[in-house]
């Protein structure tokens, strides 16, 4: 080791900086807490939270600890982030290939969906979503059937709940054609690669998965009815469905919003990543008596998804932090619940922000390390 | 020459045949549909109502399948084929969406336009079944300023002016001066930016403070020609600020203004700033402090010490990973607790702070992109040529590196400008704030639709302006490599 002046100063500058910092920031806020009677600490959490959440997956009331409002917090957070990341995939995947479409009308309105959607603020989308576009819904004693079975009112959509006969039945039988796909796929590769015959997998597993299910309606007396939410009167004017589930609108127009901001974005990425792959990767696929079905999925997409999976990883970030905007039209999410709602009534500011941030903090990181992993394994080996 | 014709296989022999009957039946569908939605005539009514609602779709689709004929010599039909045409389902696809446009024209016209009312300035006038624009003309000014009092908008009028006209020097320099520009756009132009928006709009004893500054940039300036070039960069470093300090504290006394009987402007607090001038303040200057700060945590974050670039790893990191709401109520009721008790912080500076440090982890890492990219051939050719690492990074990495990254922080900003609404959070109205606030009025009830839309509109301008201009600034400095 050598050390040099030079190295070592810059440095010691740097972190004596920091420190210096974060020590005067630390040193304030003691004294702040002090001569305003707050105390720091976590302890609160197990605290009886007495306040109502109105959306929640999990049990929970007024009794319940403040632990639990931010489990519910977080379980609305994640639930509407699945929601969106799922409709913002499939429709940034069509928007993004219909934008390669030869066809100029396809083209252009894909490219005015992307245009249009991705330069309005997502806040003024979900303002414009919840406050004008389903406010024009009608009452629930007026609003028509969607296919006889969906409700879609100003106070949310309802649609009918399955209600399921030996339910783990029919659980297992998934599991069991899920794990059979997979038995299938390493034979079908030890087989090609032994004696060079190919195996239909594809046709195979989707034969599977439908089958073995079925089969457990058949025989494992696995049952399915739907109960249809059906209109009740509260009062005179008060009209409400029962029955069924219902969504309120705040998660209607959050994951309306988000989805079509964030398949914007994810159209671009698909429409980079597939432009990406040369033209003469194709050729030189075709020209060796790939069929057009091989050559899109052993030649274009192992190398177009290399290209389309980090950025559009990025976006599902960007959705899942987008989704705190919820506070704004009073979803509650982990932001409105915890910090907005618990902070108020614990006054633990540094606690409660210092949590939120760490929570989304984690759930950053922990996905960009699982997208560098996924990314090393997915670079190119180069010699 | 008539061939036999087959109907299942369009060919050239029977051209004609074909490219009249497609034409018709394609032209008769798309009447049908534009028919029925500008003037509610369903010339398909006495078909079973399934049939008829897809009967224009079927009748184009069987036009477009006898028009397609390859190679038929019409130029037209032979574009018209290659590009809405190519095949069944494209045909289909491209039906659709010329009947969506059909269907959807009348009713966003007659609410755009036709049954839209402008006139009057009270809701009454509002009856027709279309937008209501008075709503958007009456509240003009307090979507444009915020609470700002009325009788004193001329002064964020001129600032935004006077911003113009120093921003367009940089079109209308002349070679000599363009020289300058750099110094005059990364020191001098902010500075008189943020003199002339902040303490200008803010009026009040400030007031003077923003004369102060201009007379000092403006005595620097003339100052600045008889230095040796040499100097130049320590002089604009040094002088203007040292003007400004010696204006303030020296020679300017209160005692000497109020002896002239000069009148500040009057204090207008930022919590009445607000609405579109709101939004350009704080993405104005966001922009100026993301971008050094972003600069600096990408050096760093590419720096040989380890500490260094574990601090700025941890800084870019931790932003990154929070939403930008956290952020902002982490200024809003965080921060005042890690003050000293008796400082205090406007909450606009606060949001302008907690927004600067966001954006600046996504310049630093756009900016680390385009360090990457360059060649290590580059930092090898400038080191062999004896520079440091300032005078490395300042003359040879950061000039191409930024080249290659416009496309990124023009992205980055375009967000920053799409994030400024977010500034509810701390209590500040901009345009969207505003719009809450004034469709919840009791007098104008029940017009959300027609502001979100106009804040839309006002939003799209700005952004799509920017992405453009941001494509023109990589197409003028793309370099061959």
């Amino acid at each position: 080791m050598n050390f040099k002046l030079k190295d070592i100063v810059p440095q010691l500058i740097t972190v004596t900086a920091v420190v210096l910092v974060f020590g005067f920031f630390t040193y304030n806020a003691q004294i702040n807490m002090e001569n305003r009677g707050i105390d720091f600490g976590y302890g609160f959490l197990s605290q009886e939270s007495s306040f109502d959440v109105q959306f929640s997956l999990i049990e929970y009331d007024g009794s319940h600890s403040y632990f639990r409002a931010y489990l519910v917090g977080l379980l609305n957070t994640i639930l509407v982030s699945v929601i969106g990341i799922i409709i913002a995939t499939i429709l940034g995947v069509i928007v993004g290939v219909a934008r390669l479409s030869p066809n100029y009308l396809i083209n252009k309105f894909a490219a005015f969906y992307v245009e249009f959607f991705r330069n309005i603020p997502l806040l003024l989308q979900i303002f414009f979503w919840y406050f004008a576009a389903l406010r024009a819904l009608p009452l629930p004693q007026d609003a028509e059937a969607i296919f006889g079975v969906f409700f879609l009112t100003i106070k949310g959509l309802y649609v009918p709940a399955f209600i399921w006969q030996n339910f783990s039945v029919f659980f297992y039988s998934i599991i069991a054609a899920i794990i059979a796909i997979i038995v299938i796929r390493i034979h079908a590769k030890r087989v090609q690669e032994n004696q060079g015959k190919q195996i239909p997998v594809f046709l195979i597993s989707i034969g599977l998965i439908f089958i073995l299910p079925l089969l457990s309606f058949l025989i494992g007396g696995v049952g399915i009815s739907f109960e249809v939410p059906v209109l009740k009167q509260l009062a005179t004017t008060s009209f409400i469905y029962e029955g069924g589930v219902s969504l309120p609108p705040e998660l209607i127009a959050l994951t309306l919003s988000l989805s079509l901001y964030t398949a914007t974005f994810i159209a671009e990425c698909v429409r980079a990543g597939i432009q990406g792959v040369g033209k003469g990767q194709k050729e030189a696929a075709a020209s060796i008596g790939l069929t057009p079905n091989q050559v899109l999925k052993l030649v274009i997409m192992p190398q177009a998804l290399r290209i389309i999976i980090p950025p559009t990883t990025n976006q599902y970030l960007n959705l899942t932090k987008n989704s705190s905007l919820a506070a704004a039209i009073a979803y509650p999410d982990l932001v409105l619940v915890f910090a907005g709602t618990a902070l108020m009534q614990t006054g633990k500011a540094i606690e409660i922000v210092s949590i939120t941030m760490f929570t989304y903090l984690t759930l950053s990181i922990s996905i960009s390390l699982l997208m560098n992993w996924y990314n090393k394994k997915i670079a190119i080996q180069e010699k | 020459m008539m061939s036999k014709i087959n109907f299942l296989r369009p060919d050239k022999n029977n051209l004609n045949t074909f490219l009249y009957l497609g034409s018709f039946l394609f032209l008769i569908s798309v009447l049908d549909v534009f028919l029925n939605s500008f003037f509610s005539l369903n010339l398909t009514g006495f078909l079973p109502g399934f049939l008829s609602f897809l009967f224009p779709l079927i009748l184009g689709f069987i036009g477009l399948y006898f028009i397609r004929i390859e190679f038929s010599g019409i130029k037209q039909l032979d574009l018209l084929n290659k590009h809405i045409n190519t095949n069944n389902f494209n045909a289909v696809l491209s039906l659709l969406i010329i009947f969506v446009i059909i269907k959807s024209l009348p009713p966003i016209l007659s609410w755009f336009v036709i049954d839209a009312s402008f006139a009057g300035d009270t809701k009454d006038v509002c009856t027709g079944s279309g937008a209501c624009w008075t709503y958007i003309k009456v509240w003009m000014r307090r979507f444009m300023y915020g609470m700002y009092p009325n009788a004193e908008q001329w002064r964020i009028n001129l600032s935004f002016i006077a911003l113009v006209l120093m921003g367009s020097v940089g079109y209308f320099a002349t070679d000599r001066f363009k020289k300058y520009l750099t110094l005059y756009y990364v020191v001098i132009y902010p500075l008189i930016a943020f003199l002339f928006i902040f303490f200008f709009i803010s009026g009040g004893p400030v007031f003077f403070d923003f004369s102060y500054g201009i007379i000092a940039a403006i005595l620097s300036i003339i100052l600045g020609f008889f230095i040796p070039a040499k100097y130049k960069f320590y002089y604009f470093l040094i002088v203007p600020l040292a003007l400004y300090i010696t204006l303030k504290y020296f020679i300017f006394f209160e005692e000497y203004i109020e002896l002239g009987k000069l009148d500040g402007l009057n204090w207008v607090e930022t919590g009445a700033w607000g609405g579109l001038s709101l939004t350009f303040i704080i993405s104005f200057f966001c922009l100026i402090f993301c971008f050094p700060i972003g600069m600096a945590f990408a050096l760093g974050r590419r720096s040989n010490f380890p500490l260094i670039r574990y601090i700025s790893v941890g800084f870019i990191e931790f932003w990154r990973g929070v939403p930008l709401i956290t952020v902002l109520f982490m200024s809003a009721v965080m921060f005042p607790m890690f003050l000293p008790e008796d400082f205090f912080i406007d909450k606009l500076v606060r949001a302008i702070i907690a927004i600067s440090l966001f954006e600046a982890a996504y310049v630093a890492e756009v900016i680390r992109g385009g360090l990457q990219a360059l060649p290590r051939g580059q930092y090898e050719a400038a080191k062999s040529l004896g520079m440091g690492y300032w005078k490395m990074h300042i003359f040879v990495i950061l000039p191409q590196a930024l080249k290659l990254v416009i496309p990124g922080i023009a992205n980055t900003f375009l967000a920053l400008v799409k994030d400024t609404p977010l500034i509810f959070v701390v209590g500040l109205l901009e345009i969207v704030g505003m719009l809450n606030l004034a469709k919840t009025n009791p007098k104008w009830l029940g017009f959300a639709m027609e502001g979100y839309v106009f804040a839309a509109i006002i939003f799209w301008i700005i952004c799509y302006a920017m992405s453009k201009y941001s494509y023109n600034l990589e197409q003028k400095y793309k370099t061959d490599r």
